[in-house]
């Protein structure tokens, strides 16, 4: 057997690859769910506290200060392993995708929070002042006027950011989210063969590299001509 | 410029007060032994000042000389330390003043124009209208472009400010003010951020809201127009106003020091 041979035998198998493609099809499906839940709730939720901490309440945004440097201070996978074999012992049982759900969505939600919040600080002071002259107050001149622009700013590191960590709905695969990278390691140890590991392989390139380029277009997109 | 297309009274004391205006008889906008400090730098000592309905005010002086505080002290974008500020003859200093309720009858123009990017020239005029007055869309894209017409930019309410020369922002931005009917209006050396051929499309609107009656307080440094245009100039030095009058007598028999300093640097005069 050539070497060639040899590697397509053990990465492009045609007979393991036929077998287990509808599983690691399964799991797109699984990742491509809790994708999108993760970077709604988590962009919701960075969004709305940026916008609590523009009331620039002390106490309050000390909170959400804290929140948001641990979560982007820990690996996310140290609070999925935490979440999901520690909260059983005091009486919270949740599933693995909930568990993932949550410690990814929080996660993204801390990144959020900082890239929205630096959108609202480098909007122009005169922004401001020019919709509180006309009689706008400050919640009405922070969702009408400074919210748009900040968040317009701001969705290219937004979008790299949601990127990086829907990936890491992989990290599920350890506490048996089914998701494709699950799918394909089960795949690998029944067949005794990589190819179902390639096949991930392709298919998270096929999931994630339109959202890169998404975001590569979004950057020339929302580039404003300053007036 | 159309002068026959609908245009709001330049305002309706009565609608706000309920009856007899209290304000009558009284300037439309009184500024009385107004302080205001930035740290240890005083910027304003003891300021007073009052425009009269329908008057045009020119506020001089060097930069540094308070001219700007003094005026954004007049809507409280700077919350002054003391004294009081009047807008016919109702106090809007002190607390228990709605500031949002004061702020849409003080319309307030900014050297960098300051629309909105992400509207379009209609919607950085109705946004207020539609959140503030909470009028009905029809209702306020009405009022925004009569506001447009006024300014001469009728043909540009679906354009954003990106698309707009320097000169046709500002105007957009007299016309987002001019559309609350503010009883009086601020403006903040309007023309400085502009290139010298834009200027006079500015000054135009400026001259036209004047003939129509608005009463209007302007910093800036256009001494040309100040001189044709103004009812009253005053000359502000470090912190004080130093001297007022009529612009004719200001420019041409300056009485203190620092006037005649000022305007034989800006080589004017006989």
């Amino acid at each position: 057997m050539s070497n060639l041979d040899r590697f397509i035998e053990t990465f492009l198998n045609g007979a393991v690859l036929a077998k287990y493609t509808p599983a690691i099809l399964q799991g797109v499906w699984v990742t491509i769910e809790l994708s999108i839940l993760i970077v709604i709730a988590g962009t919701l939720l960075g969004t709305s506290l940026a916008c609590i901490r523009a009331y620039r309440l002390r106490p309050v945004s000390f909170l959400i200060v804290i929140y948001a440097d641990i979560f982007r201070a820990l690996p996310p996978l140290v609070l999925i392993l935490l979440a999901y074999f520690g909260l059983p012992n005091v009486g919270v049982t949740l599933s693995s995708s909930t568990v993932l759900f949550v410690i990814l969505g929080l996660t993204l939600g801390a990144f959020a929070e900082e890239i929205v919040w630096a959108g609202i600080t480098s909007t122009d002071k005169g922004q401001w002042e020019a919709a509180r002259s006309t009689g706008l107050g400050f919640t009405q001149t922070l969702i009408f006027v400074v919210l748009p622009q900040a968040v317009r700013m701001v969705i290219p590191p937004l979008t790299n950011r949601a990127i990086a960590i829907t990936k890491m709905t992989a990290l599920g695969t350890v506490i048996g989210v089914p998701d494709i990278l699950n799918q394909a390691t089960t795949a690998q140890s029944f067949s005794g063969n990589a190819s179902p590991l390639t096949l991930a392989a392709v298919a998270y390139v096929v999931l994630f590299l339109p959202f890169v380029i998404l975001s590569r277009w979004l950057e020339s997109r929302f580039a404003w001509k300053k007036g | 410029m159309s002068k026959t297309t609908t245009r709001p009274a330049v305002r309706k004391p009565e609608a706000e007060n309920g009856g007899a205006a209290p304000g009558a008889g009284r300037p439309t906008l009184e500024v009385i032994g107004l302080r205001k400090s930035f740290g240890t730098l005083e910027v304003l000592k003891n300021v007073s000042l009052a425009v009269e309905k329908s008057e045009m005010v020119f506020v001089l002086g060097r930069s540094g000389s308070g001219k700007s505080t003094m005026l954004r002290c007049c809507n409280r974008l700077e919350e002054p330390d003391a004294g009081e500020i009047l807008l016919e003859g109702q106090p809007i200093t002190g607390s228990g003043v709605n500031l949002d309720k004061v702020r849409r009858r003080i319309g307030m123009v900014f050297q960098g124009f300051n629309l909105y990017p992400h509207l379009d020239a209609r919607r950085n005029i109705t946004l207020a209208l539609r959140k503030v007055l909470k009028q009905s869309r029809d209702e306020a894209d009405t009022r925004a472009a009569a506001a447009l017409t006024r300014v001469g930019l009728a043909d540009k309410a679906g354009n954003y400010p990106s698309q707009l020369s320097g000169g046709q922002q500002q105007r957009v931005a007299i016309a987002r003010a001019i559309a609350l009917e503010p009883a009086v209006m601020l403006f903040d050396e309007p023309t400085s951020a502009l290139d010298p051929e834009l200027v006079g499309d500015v000054l135009g609107v400026m001259r036209e809201l004047k003939e129509d009656g608005m009463t209007m307080l302007v910093v800036s440094h256009e001494m040309a127009f100040a001189r044709e245009a103004a009812d009253r100039v005053v000359f502000m030095a470090d912190g004080h106003i130093v001297e007022q009058g009529p612009p004719e007598d200001l420019f041409t028999n300056p009485q203190h020091e620092s006037t005649r300093a000022f305007l034989s640097r800006y080589s004017y005069g006989p």
